[in-house]
């Protein structure tokens, strides 16, 4: 299967074992390569993924709607649905779309958090106040996702005004890839600000999607 | 933008005119064109304050209307805001020169962990617009910063701001702690920012949550006039 992070961003990604599997994940196509990377080396086959277009992201009002319209599409053919998504900026609306759904969710308030891992993170946030966080995902796709949302790409001036109070760029990595890491230190001298790497691997994404998986083997 | 708007000399048009170009120029965020043209409308003999509605505000009450809309996005929305802010510049100082009605005194900044001012600043500029003196504290401010500053300046309004929902609970705090010193009552509390909603506002005991800045003027208006009213019936 060839994913395209642009097929990511605009319309999602659906993985359907046909019918097999009883367990599905709803997750935002921002991580998609991450849960179809941790479903191929736990083996979780009885796994079935709906991703929703990344570009929710910078939307996130329109998270919890979409995710409670896929939920409502797909409940029927599924025992198990977990959603795959952090509060994500939706003011826990989307833990009111899953409870009442019966669905479990990640813990935490978005994707920076978990990829760190929550406890972490949360140690850590009032120190990071002034950092910008990309993920592998966000820095290849940091044209579609900071630049041009932000009208950077018409009006560069405009930079002082989104990113006067940041001081550094966090790349928070999933995967050891040299070619990233140079692309994420282009963004943050792209946006005036320090570069830092920080490696976090799948953090507490793999132990949330290795519960479900668990409590639904295949 | 055609040849023909390029050709277009502000002050070969006549008042309405050029208050209506000046809309559109706001819309299109030109600076240097609104600050010719609030020089214009001066020269002419219009009162600071009647440049400041008219031309300023009004325009910048569409880019906020058509950003309501989904028309405009917050680009176009910041590039017009500084375009005003020119205009706003030398209209200051006239402003206090010529005694334009001051409504309210607001003390207004991010709560503490957010740096995230935007529409903060959006928001201080156009209750500034509306006659509102504006005492702006910045980013990341803790309780002890906006109790001392509400005092000091004996504000009227206290407004805060957060784009975080990680953040946003402080405003919680922040309103707690003016109940537990008894000087709640003292303020109006306004509360915004993109992930807030009015059940969040009335949960944590603000006067209200305003979703963008023309409501918070329209909102901090409508509770001066309130206490007004209360403060002649008392």
């Amino acid at each position: 299967m060839t994913l395209s992070d642009r097929d990511l961003t605009e319309q999602g990604l659906t993985l359907d074992t046909g019918g097999a599997a009883r367990l599905l994940v709803i997750g935002c196509g921002a991580i998609a390569r991450e849960i179809l990377a941790l479903k191929a080396t736990n083996g979780w086959t009885h796994m079935d993924l709906a991703c929703l277009p990344a570009i929710l992201h910078n939307h996130p009002d329109r998270i919890a709607p979409a995710v409670e319209a896929m939920i409502k599409e797909k409940s029927e053919r599924y025992e198990t649905i977990f959603v795959a998504y952090a509060d994500c900026g939706t003011g826990g609306y989307l833990a009111d779309v899953c409870e009442r759904h019966g669905a479990e969710m990640i813990a935490g308030p978005h994707c920076y958090s978990f990829f760190e891992g929550n406890e972490r993170f949360a140690e850590r946030a009032a120190d990071e106040i002034d950092s910008f966080y990309l993920t592998d995902f966000l820095v290849r796709q940091f044209d579609a996702f900071v630049w041009r949302p932000l009208g950077l790409d018409r009006h560069p001036d405009l930079i002082h005004s989104y990113f006067a109070h940041y001081r550094r760029l966090v790349y928070q990595a999933q995967v050891n890839d040299p070619a990233l890491d140079a692309k994420a230190e282009e963004c943050a001298a792209r946006l005036g600000l320090a570069y830092e790497r920080r490696f976090t691997g799948y953090g507490d994404l793999q132990s949330a999607l290795a519960s479900v998986a668990q409590q639904r083997p295949g | 933008m055609s040849d023909e708007e390029d050709d277009i000399i502000l002050s070969e048009l006549d008042n309405e005119e050029l208050v209506q170009q000046m809309h559109d120029d706001l819309y299109d965020g030109l600076k240097e064109e609104i600050e010719e043209g609030v020089n214009i409308l001066l020269g002419r003999g219009w009162q600071p304050y009647q440049v400041l509605t008219e031309a300023l505000v009004a325009g910048m009450t569409i880019v906020g209307n058509d950003f309501r809309d989904g028309i405009l996005f917050v680009p176009e929305v910041l590039l017009a805001a500084n375009a005003m802010k020119g205009g706003m510049a030398i209209l200051k100082p006239l402003l206090a020169e010529t005694g334009a009605p001051r409504m309210g005194k607001m003390v207004i900044g991010t709560v503490k962990g957010d740096i995230h001012d935007i529409g903060k600043n959006l928001v201080s500029m156009m209750m500034e617009g509306a006659g509102f003196e504006v005492v702006d504290l910045g980013i990341n401010n803790s309780v002890d910063a906006y109790l001392e500053a509400l005092e000091a300046e004996d504000a009227d309004i206290l407004g805060m701001s957060a784009l975080l929902t990680t953040t946003m609970p402080y405003m919680k705090v922040v309103i707690d702690t003016l109940n537990e010193k008894g000087k709640r009552g003292d303020y109006i509390v306004l509360v915004g920012g993109a992930p807030l909603n009015e059940e969040f506002g009335r949960a944590i005991g603000a006067d209200a949550y305003c979703r963008d800045a023309a409501v918070a003027v329209e909102t901090a208006k409508k509770f001066i006039a309130r206490k007004h009213n209360q403060m002649a019936a008392g």
